[in-house]
């Protein structure tokens, strides 16, 4: 996993809310095995649509994306943070996530900065009016800046952004605890159910 | 003090508490489908691991499978090469798998339970959404991505931070024609689709208790479109008489202490929750979406709502957008919102008793002309008693489709999906912008009303449905 410690990239706007999985990356492209490639059907409905705010040329080569409240909403398709990371972006800011959609950004390093409405708000007017304002993403000093904008804090807590800045996937984390996990096994009932 | 359901079951399955980090979480099943796991597998590979527990695993064929000749290979290359993939994979890591055509395939969330797999105080987990209707049965079931599936795949455990706790009670009975799916439609209309964000949800109350184990699953189901990361609803006397006999249940003295067990889970008289909602059963009746998501949704018997209502602009923005997406005009009532397609199944309304339900509404009748009703059974097994009740029969000639299991309409990754601009009346789960086919517009509904649209052609209540003539009598004069 790439490490994110702190970007800056200019910023495009969402207006929408509720934006579900569904529309970040349609069903049609889940049957695809591979990992990568997925930019190409990000947001593809809407693309398809004139003047969608992701095509017009100002917007080009931004890579945070402005979000809506309850950005991610839906199913559990992880095709949704991939195609989010292969069409450029870093990091997505909303009021709010849904659970599953900012578990995926945090398993991949596309960070998922929640902030107050009122300050998603003013972004998305400042991003609108000048669509070559930079955006800065820290997540050592969890804050995001703009030019022109208070410097707005964040939360995450310690650990995840440890894993984060350092880019180390969970598993090998987590594999480091092997002992612990055959211990509890050891203590599982016998009637628990198995498959085979 | 007093903990709840959702907290005992995490308890028992934390193998590692540190301070400022995530719990580790022990997970007891984790369920496999095609879509969510060929970037899972392949990432084992890539690192030289193999899977824990592949007796803790299972693996069934469902999002892509179609629902007709499923003898024949499938059509769809990449619908083939990603079931092939599955195949491939269980076979090379040795995980279980009910493929196409097997007795036991079918919708992820239908053979889990069905095959008694699903039981009270495990840890579910599975990389689709829709994972909480394992939750009716008292588990701790939530959706994961695909890094997470691999995660699962490889250690068996999950790092998870606790959730948030939300009681929803519905006191009283359900009046008669209103299901357990219209019940938890009002739910999400009352608390919005990010409501539940953060919390896992216990269904109380008596509206609750009464449900079948098909009913609470239907509304378990739908927990995660209140946003919530799982739905529970604590195992009692309807539980354990689902469970019983079941292929994978406990026998014996292991069923006792099984049971005795279960018992204890049940939230505290003690304990408290973050957040409560009380509902009263008494208040609701027969439920559908008019918008795009599964929020938008109102009583039948009411009218497309007026944006100019809302007071919130984004919410009216919102609002706007959906109707136009819909095609609906404020203020028409619901009930002449015509459809062309009606969808009987998925993991929220598939199972043996939504097809009951929804065959004792067309027996005797005939679908409307031009509307197009598909009855897709949730699982193999499904489909096996349905016909052995004769259920295929009432629905054939009513002049429905029956169909084989699988998602089908649900999502429209396999053939069933909607055309641009078609209208569904469909007992899934979503109404998202394309949902069902790019451009297709979708009605959320119970079976019941469902199968009553299906013979008027347009939104309708079984109540509402001109009445059989009774047996015997003389056919009504046309
Ligand atoms: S039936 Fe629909 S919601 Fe359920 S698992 Fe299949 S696609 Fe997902």
């Amino acid at each position: 996993m790439e490490a994110f410690t702190i970007h800056t990239g200019r910023a495009v706007p969402l207006r929408r809310t509720d934006v579900d999985t569904d529309q970040i990356i349609p069903s049609e492209w889940l049957k695809r095995v591979e990992r990568t490639g997925f930019g190409a059907g990000l947001f593809e409905e809407w693309r398809n649509q004139p003047d969608f705010i992701l095509d017009r040329p100002a917007y080009r080569g931004a890579t945070v994306l402005i979000a809506g409240e309850n950005f991610g909403t839906g199913s559990s398709r992880e095709h949704a943070v991939w195609a989010l990371q292969d069409f450029g972006f870093r990091a997505v800011i909303s009021s709010r996530f849904a659970d599953i959609f900012r578990g995926n950004a945090l398993g991949n390093g596309l960070l998922p900065v929640q902030l107050p409405a009122a300050v998603v708000e003013a972004l998305q007017a400042a991003a609108e009016a000048d669509p070559t304002l930079e955006v800065t993403v820290d997540l050592g000093a969890r804050e995001v800046r703009a030019e022109g904008l208070p410097t707005a804090s964040f939360d995450l807590d310690d650990f995840t952004r440890w894993r984060l800045m350092e880019g180390l996937d969970d598993v090998g984390l987590t594999l480091r605890n092997e002992g612990v996990i055959t211990a509890f096994e050891a203590g599982r009932p016998g009637r628990l159910p198995t498959t085979v | 003090m007093g903990r709840t359901l959702a907290e005992k079951v995490w308890d028992a399955h934390v193998v590692r508490r540190a301070e400022g980090e995530p719990d580790l979480l022990y997970i007891d099943l984790h369920l496999v489908h095609e879509v969510t796991s060929p970037q899972a597998f392949e990432a084992l590979r890539l690192a030289g691991r193999a899977v824990r527990r592949p007796d803790l695993t299972i693996a069934t064929e469902d999002h892509n499978v179609p629902t007709t000749d499923t003898l024949l290979p499938i059509a769809d290359v990449v619908s083939a090469a990603q079931v092939e993939t599955l195949r491939k994979n269980c076979a090379d890591f040795g995980v279980p798998l009910h493929p196409m055509n097997d007795p036991d395939q079918g919708i992820v969330h239908v053979i889990g339970p069905q095959l008694g797999l699903t039981q009270p105080g495990l840890t579910i987990v599975c990389g689709d959404s829709h994972t909480s209707t394992h939750g009716a049965f008292g588990a701790l079931a939530f959706g994961i991505g695909t890094s997470q599936v691999e995660h699962v795949l490889a250690t068996q455990t999950l790092p998870q931070t606790a959730p948030k706790t939300m009681a929803v009670t519905v006191n009283g009975a359900l009046p008669p024609g209103v299901t357990a799916k219209d019940l938890i439609l009002a739910v999400i209309a009352q608390i919005g689709t990010g409501g539940g964000q953060g919390h896992v949800i216990e269904y109380r109350g008596e509206a609750i208790r009464s449900l079948s184990m098909e009913g609470r699953m239907t509304v378990c189901n739908m927990s995660i479109e209140a946003g919530a990361r799982a739905g529970m609803i604590a195992p009692d006397g309807t539980t354990f008489a689902y469970l019983k006999g079941r292929p994978h249940a406990p026998t014996g003295a292991d069923w006792d202490g099984a049971v005795a067990y279960w018992r204890t889970l049940a939230t505290d008289d003690d304990a408290t929750f973050d957040t409560e909602v009380v509902i009263e059963a008494s208040t609701l009746s027969p439920y559908v979406t008019w918008g795009t998501n599964p929020g938008q949704g109102a009583p039948l018997s009411s009218a497309v709502p007026d944006p100019a209502s809302y007071d919130d602009p984004g919410l009216r923005g919102s609002v706007e957008r959906a109707l136009a997406y819909m095609a609906l005009t404020p203020g028409t009532p619901l009930s002449e919102v015509a459809v062309d397609t009606v969808f009987v199944g998925s993991c929220t309304n598939g199972r043996i008793e939504d097809l009951r339900a929804a065959a004792d509404v067309l027996r005797g009748r005939t679908v409307a002309p031009g509307v197009r009703t598909l009855i897709v059974p949730g699982s193999m097994q499904v489909k096996l008693a349905a016909e052995q009740e004769g259920l295929d029969a009432v629905f054939t000639a009513a002049g429905a489709e029956w169909r084989s299991a699988g998602c089908s309409m649900c999502l429209g990754m396999n053939p069933d999906t909607l055309s641009p601009g078609e209208r569904s009346a469909s007992t899934s789960n979503r109404n998202f912008e394309g949902r069902q086919g790019p451009g297709g517009r979708t009605h959320l509904v119970s079976p019941v009303v469902a199968a009553a649209t299906a013979v008027t052609g347009r939104l309708t209540a079984p109540a509402d449905l001109a009445p059989l003539a009774a047996p015997g009598s003389a056919a009504p004069a046309l």
